[in-house]
């Protein structure tokens, strides 16, 4: 009995290979029963394309390339923004500030590289070390001073708003460099902007991070009890640091693409973009793998929150519709995942 | 009088699995019944159908005489003067005793102003009633385990008295395993407070674990196993061999703790000057593959030790000696002490244990993840072929790693935990209270598992309350009393009666101690 208690596990007999692990995992995750609340929220997304093709007011304008490749490439900044988001909110901290960070980021590159005429590589470098900082700052006081993230990051937020109005005098900056802007926006591959595969790109490795690395499972576990991970030997403070350190990154890559999309930043860009990030984050949250922020799921969620909102405006509702939408999309989509969890307690909760 | 409460055929079944077939039951008025059963054999899904939660799928339900139609629904069990107190309390501990008190009464109040001075004043007549030294201005997160545990139920009472049926003294309280988390003495003065209520007329319904518990306090018992009531017992005219023999359906071999061979050469492990807490210069040695309990009474900082020990809370100062090397305990962490092979099982297993929303493999590989990680990919069914292994291994039921932790019952969720760490093989393992909300069969199962670690060369330093656990697993007893390690009780002196009496004494000898130092 003692012998097969060892520290190494017994490996099977024959070497597992990489697509054997991913169909395991698949398999894990597709009990029949939960199939249903998975894919509802694609199924939906599939319906709401369908009703927008046959509705006589837009069967004309909605099912074309040229709006499906807007629709794709438009939304490749609020996708990014978002998987940035995803990673403090497994380890159980808000971070506020990654809508301000990102037109931080925007904002310095714009100004080295618009008005200092700095290189664009240059630029982007110090856009990114600039978001990256407040990620170090955020995580300095909330794991340094205990501070609460949610109050911590609603502070640095605004005080970075406040840095952006004041290196751009409260100004727009254009003239970006096209060294940037072609990549981003103007290079298609299959009639769809660039951003929108720089977007699937970081999907796809947040999704590998998070499911196929123990750092994943870490950072899973650090989220769902604290203490479980510090008696466990995880250290938990230095996961949840760098968990806002890795947001404040991808904030900052979101802010490079915002630049490379408008050729500008403005000093309020980032503010429109924090409801949608999070709408779509808790979104996410209820289908793919329900109850847990996922990244396909939030993908999902950014491109079937744009779809309607296309939709409605071709049809010829005012924009106001988009706030309707991304305001209700966040408390329905939080609504339902309690409804799920609380019966995931009641299945528990026998004997 | 009739009684207080009849079912009559209750059944109820959670998709294929009887959770409760054909179970009757009657609990007299001023009666204190006593409803036993391992993990599983229905217990609480009987308790969650009074309380509204769960809707049976047949049976009557009669409260004093008269017949009430079944499913309740949440809450009616309020207006029919019955009210429960579950092992998690139900207080709010940010909040002042006396807020706690009248949470129930604020819910149905339609009046717009409190005035504290009379809610006071109500308050500390209701805490002398039951001669209880409660200041209703106190914080609940500042009361000792005991005195929160007495709000609860006086509250509970409170509320069945002012409820139209509990007016004339009647009420049924359920109190379902309110004992788990309190230390012995506190137990005592719970006990106190459940008679009086009995004396007033009111019955108890009393749910738990421990046999020695329920035969003090109850006038008869009911036995539940695999959902159907094994039978009905006048507490008088028991013992707890019949009971045990009903609640596991078998005669419970005895553990026999062999006298261990200490190997001489055996790795030593000793602590030095360890101060903190409420632990005072706390020297002691541990030898390869010995057990040593750790105890004493409320207060004497026995629990502390492992803590301290895994560098999960901070001492003032003190030593380890490990395999030869030497670990400043101040500077401890989690991480230093699992890489110099600790392992802590913690008692509290909901915020310090498990994970209860993550799989069972997630929770017991969580440390050995690097071993499944290879050209990068996490291998799941590597994990889950693992993970089966050991559940297996150490009789975790049901085997399946994919089940979601808070599934399963309490003793198959320490088995698991215990599983996680002596996969590590620690050089120490640290318990405190290991088999606390853990049904008879799977405790016995925990101490043949404990020692067996043992065997193969784990030390094992175990702080618990529990004397019974104590004498059938320990080579070596060490009793504190007010932060100082007081006595030592080796070999035959190693049973409960022994600890439990050396315990009371305890309080005396660190007194005397502390007037010879």
């Amino acid at each position: 009995m003692a012998d097969e208690r060892e520290n190494t596990p017994a490996v099977d007999p024959v070497e597992p290979s990489r697509s054997d692990a991913i169909r395991e995992h698949l398999k894990a995750h597709l009990a029949p029963s939960d199939i249903a609340q998975r894919y509802a929220l694609p199924l939906v997304w599939g319906l709401v394309c369908l009703f927008f093709t046959v509705l006589p007011s837009t069967s004309s304008t909605f099912p074309t390339a040229g709006n499906f490749s807007t629709i794709f490439g438009s939304q490749a900044i609020i996708v990014v923004l978002t998987l940035g988001l995803l990673i403090p909110l497994t380890t159980g901290d808000y971070d506020l500030s990654v809508a301000y960070n990102l037109s931080l980021s925007a904002m310095v590159l714009a100004v080295l590289n618009a008005n200092h005429h700095w290189p664009i590589g240059w630029a982007i470098i110090a856009a990114l070390g600039a978001s990256v900082a407040v990620g170090v700052i955020n995580g300095a006081f909330v794991i340094i001073f205990g501070i609460d993230p949610f109050i911590v990051t609603l502070g640095t937020g605004t005080f970075v708003y406040g840095v952006v109005l004041w290196i751009s005098a409260s100004n727009t900056i254009s003239g970006v460099s096209a060294i940037l802007v072609n990549p981003v926006i103007v290079d298609r591959f299959l009639g769809v902007p660039l951003e929108f595969y720089y977007g699937l790109a970081l999907c796809v490795i947040i999704w590998y991070v998070f499911e196929f690395t123990p750092l994943g499972r870490k950072l899973l576990i650090v989220g769902r009890g604290r203490n479980v991970a510090r008696l466990s030997g995880l250290s938990v403070n230095r996961i949840r640091w760098g968990a806002l350190i890795a947001s404040g990154l991808v904030s900052g890559i979101a802010g490079v693409l915002y630049a490379g999309t408008t050729g500008a930043a403005d000093p309020s860009s980032g503010s429109q973009l924090l409801l949608p990030a999070f709408a779509a984050a808790f979104l996410g949250a209820t289908t793919i793998m329900p109850g847990r922020f996922n990244p396909w799921g939030s993908v999902i969620a950014v491109y079937f929150l744009v779809t309607g909102i296309t939709g409605l405006q071709l049809i010829g509702v005012e924009s106001f519709v988009q706030q309707l939408f991304y305001g209700g999309a966040l408390v329905l989509a939080v609504a339902l995942s309690q409804i799920a969890r609380r019966r995931q307690a009641l299945d528990a909760g026998t004997g | 009088m009739p009684p207080a409460l009849v079912l009559r055929d209750l059944s109820k079944s959670f998709g294929g699995a009887r959770a409760l077939d054909g179970v009757s039951l009657t609990v007299a008025g001023g009666e204190v019944h006593g409803l036993l059963g391992e993990n599983g054999s229905g217990k609480s899904t009987l308790i969650k159908i009074l309380a509204g939660y769960h809707s049976p799928d047949a049976g009557e339900l009669e409260v004093y005489g008269q017949p009430v139609k079944l499913p309740l629904r949440p809450g009616q069990f309020r207006s029919l003067g019955m009210d429960f107190v579950h092992q998690d309390l139900g207080l709010i501990p940010s909040l002042s005793v006396i807020e706690n008190l009248n949470v129930g009464e604020l819910a149905s109040t339609s009046r717009l102003h409190i005035s504290w001075t009379r809610e006071r004043q109500k308050a500390e007549q209701t805490f002398a009633r039951y001669g209880l030294r409660l200041d209703p201005r106190a914080r609940v997160a500042d009361l000792t385990p005991v005195e929160r545990a007495l709000l609860a139920i006086v509250r509970a009472v409170e509320g069945m008295r002012t409820s139209v049926a509990g007016a004339e003294g009647r009420g049924l309280l359920v109190l379902d395993e309110p004992t788990v988390f309190l230390p012995r003495t506190g137990i005592d003065q719970l006990f106190t407070l459940v008679r009086e209520i009995a004396a007033s007329s009111a019955s108890v319904l009393f749910v738990s674990h421990d046999l020695d518990e329920v035969r003090e306090i109850t006038d008869r018992i009911t036995v539940l196993r695999d959902g159907h009531v094994v039978g009905t017992v006048v507490t008088s005219e028991t013992n707890e061999a019949e009971l045990v023999r009903m609640i596991i359906g078998r005669q419970l071999e005895t553990l026999v703790p062999e006298t261990h061979e200490l190997s001489e050469r055996g790795v030593e492990i000793a602590i030095d000057g360890l101060t903190g807490g409420t632990l005072q210069n706390v020297s002691l040695e541990l030898q390869k593959g010995e057990v040593l309990g750790l105890t004493g009474l409320v207060g004497s900082g026995f629990e502390e030790l492992p803590y301290f020990l895994f560098g999960a809370w901070r001492p003032e100062r003190g030593k380890l000696r490990l395999h030869g090397s030497e670990h400043e305990l101040v500077g401890l962490t989690p991480v230093k002490a699992l890489a110099a092979g600790i392992a802590l099982v913690p008692a509290d297993r909901q915020t310090d244990g498990v994970i209860g929303s993550l799989p069972v493999y997630d929770n017991i590989l969580l440390r050995s993840l690097g071993n499944f990680f290879k050209t990068g990919l996490l291998r799941r069914r590597q994990m889950l072929g693992h993970a089966r292994r050991l559940m297996s291994e150490f009789d975790v039921r049901p085997g399946d790693p994919r089940m979601v932790y808070a599934s399963l019952s309490g003793g198959n969720q320490q088995k698991a935990l215990l599983a996680k760490w002596l996969n590590r093989r620690p050089q120490l393992l640290l318990l405190h209270e290991p088999t606390q909300g853990v049904d008879v069969g799977a405790r016995q199962q925990i101490f043949s598992l404990v020692r067996d670690a043992a065997a193969t060369g784990t030390s094992v330093i175990c702080a618990s309350s529990d004397y019974e656990q104590l004498a059938a697993i320990c080579d070596r007893v060490l009793i504190f009393a007010r932060g100082r390690l007081v006595e030592q009780l080796v070999g035959d002196d190693v049973t409960k009666e022994r600890i439990a009496e050396r315990c009371y004494n305890s309080v005396v000898l660190s007194d005397e101690m502390s007037l010879a130092g």
